[in-house]
């Protein structure tokens, strides 16, 4: 983390301290700590193989990002949520017009340890049990074990998915453990055995690229009776049949020109989504998610 | 002559330069507390002022209502702090006490600098011990699933506020006249009666001053509570639950929060209150060690 914003302040002062620099204006990234790491490295491959882009990343969080771009601080927001409808009617009324462009599909895990029988839930149970109204293992047929809730902290993009697409825009319980980041999640799932938790699936690996040992991914199942899927299947992620999955965006004021536009189609190219699948996220695949950004690029 | 009066100008000029750097630490501590007063009371427009102190659940960004009650956050606070200090006090007395009256010479010109480098700690690194340390062990010793909780947090707190303590306290059981101890001995007082009878009540007053700069110390940490409680909003049910701090709370929010709206308004006015429980505690610590200075002119 620590790099990243060091590189991305480096770059800044890069940037303005050398305005002969071939490329001219610089385009400022920002936004999602989801999306953070993804985008340097996308940024950094982009700037190697072209002379004279400059760009720079920084994280805050998706409001951060889309209050960015709305306040015209900086050219591309990057977001793992939609944008709220406040949001929106802030951006018409300051003149900007937002055009989204799917760059990648997160699927989001739940995540218990090791130790725990349960296999499969289904999106119901994963709400109530984040809602607080299951408290007990027992209740969902495991051990009876007090269920302890692992989560984000509400500045966090992945904090407001869970509450909007799995609670059903209801409070979290009280009891939540929030913690300060993907990582802390993964450190306290391996330690409590009634533990449950949800991270990005690039978090669920370990250096071999194997699932970590002690950690167990739930399936998740839509409807109370129907198949599971486990966020690591690719195919069952890019079809939507996993139902925790989520395109990360990144937005541009108005349709892009110049440099934004050219970077940005070089990360919906063939080069750009092997990054992204190397990096642990899904590729946005032919389907719906190509339509929109096709459409959004004319 | 003329050098006299260039001398009286160099007087007049450094009188000044000196004038200035005093009040200026007293113009920024104003500033501040302007600022943060300023800023925390639209908090009260939107949110009345007995909810605020009186309600114990806080969730400023709530889909269903934005709800804005400080007092399990108060608790939490306070339970952190009062096993902080139940650790620390004990262990920061004993190990002063050691170091002004048992240590060997040499034992101290080792031990003193290392309580010192204590402080140097950052707090992050303090926050991940906890994380990964303290909490797993903490988990198995009270068979708890896990081991974010406020002991957890105490500990951390106690380690960061010894340093404060042990060396306050030492220097004024050192400072304690080497007259009252030569008499308590000959009067055939054993070293332990001398230490606890005589040098201890006489250094009370600055010891007193120590633990409630440790206590400014704790309240006001942030980063490793952040990292080792666990942070949940439910009111504390006691030392192995999972509680979350104010401060932790600013940090968490402040960076979200929407500029100019009521939960920004808000997270100033935990800051506020912040403040006033921490220039309390530093205000009473300052007339309890000037109480003891007077004594000893």
């Amino acid at each position: 983390m620590k790099r990243i914003l060091l590189a991305a302040l480096s770059l800044a002062l890069a940037g303005g301290l050398l305005p002969a620099a071939p490329a001219g204006k610089m385009i400022q990234i920002k936004g999602s700590d989801t999306m953070v790491n993804l985008v340097q490295i996308l940024a950094e491959d982009y700037m190697g193989k072209t002379p004279g882009a400059a760009i720079a990343v920084l994280g805050g969080g998706s409001g951060t990002g889309i209050t960015g771009l709305i306040n015209r601080t900086c050219d591309i927001a990057s977001h793992s949520r939609e944008w709220k409808p406040k949001e929106i009617e802030q951006a018409w009324k300051k003149g900007v017009t937002p055009k989204l462009f799917v760059v990648a599909v997160d699927g989001l895990s739940i995540v218990v340890n090791e130790k725990n029988p349960i296999d499969q839930l289904t999106m119901a149970q994963v709400g109530a049990l984040y809602r607080g109204e299951i408290k007990s293992w027992k209740a969902l047929g495991g051990s009876p074990k007090p269920v302890s809730l692992y989560g984000r902290q509400s500045n966090s993009g992945t904090y407001v998915f869970m509450q909007e697409f799995v609670l059903g825009n209801k409070n979290y319980s009280a009891d939540m453990k929030e913690m300060n980041g993907n990582a802390q999640i993964v450190e306290g799932i391996l330690q409590d055995e009634g533990a449950v938790g949800y991270v990005g699936v690039g978090y669920l690996y370990d250096e071999n690229h194997r699932i970590r040992k002690g950690l167990k991914v739930l399936k998740i199942s839509r409807e109370p009776n129907g198949d599971g899927f486990l966020p690591t299947d690719r195919a069952a992620v890019e079809s939507g049949a996993y139902p925790v999955s989520r395109p990360l965006y990144l937005a541009t004021d108005g349709r892009p020109k110049g440099d934004a536009a050219r970077f940005l189609s070089w990360i919906v190219g063939p080069e750009g989504q092997a990054i992204v699948e190397r990096e642990g996220f899904f590729t946005i695949g032919g389907g719906k998610y190509k339509a929109s950004n096709d459409r959004n690029f004319q | 002559m003329r050098k006299k009066k260039r001398n009286d100008l160099k007087e007049a000029a450094i009188g000044a330069f000196f004038f200035t750097s005093g009040i200026l630490a007293v113009l920024v501590l104003i500033g501040i507390f302007l600022t943060l007063l300023a800023t925390a009371v639209p908090a009260f427009r939107e949110i009345p002022v007995g909810k605020f102190f009186g309600h114990s659940r806080w969730d400023p960004t709530s889909p269903e209502k934005a709800e804005y009650g400080l007092l399990s956050m108060i608790a939490s606070t306070l339970l952190v702090t009062a096993g902080a200090l139940l650790l620390a006090v004990p262990i920061g007395i004993a190990v002063a006490a050691y170091l002004s009256d048992v240590a060997p010479w040499r034992v101290r010109e080792v031990l003193k600098p290392v309580v010192e480098i204590l402080a140097g700690i950052p707090s992050v690194v303090v926050g991940f011990l906890g994380l990964v340390l303290f909490g797993p062990a903490l988990a198995r010793l009270f068979h708890t699933a896990n081991g974010l909780n406020a002991l957890n947090g105490s500990i951390l707190l106690a380690v960061m506020s010894l340093p404060t303590i042990i060396s306050i306290s030492e220097d004024s059981l050192n400072a304690v006249p080497k007259a009252y101890s030569e008499a308590s001995l000959a009067l055939g007082a054993s070293r332990w009666q001398t230490l606890v009878r005589v040098k201890l009540p006489a250094a009370l007053s600055g010891i007193v001053a120590a633990v409630m700069l440790g206590l400014g110390r704790a309240i006001g940490e942030t980063m490793t509570v952040l990292m080792a409680t666990g942070n949940a909003r439910s009111f504390p049910r006691g030392l192995l639950s999972s509680v979350r701090t104010m401060t932790a709370d600013i940090a968490i929010e402040l960076g979200e929060a929407p500029y100019f709206t009521t939960h920004y308004y808000a997270l100033f006015a935990i800051g506020l209150v912040l403040f006033v429980m921490t220039f309390a505690v530093n205000l009473a610590a300052d007339v309890v060690l000037r109480r003891y200075q007077e004594r000893e002119r």
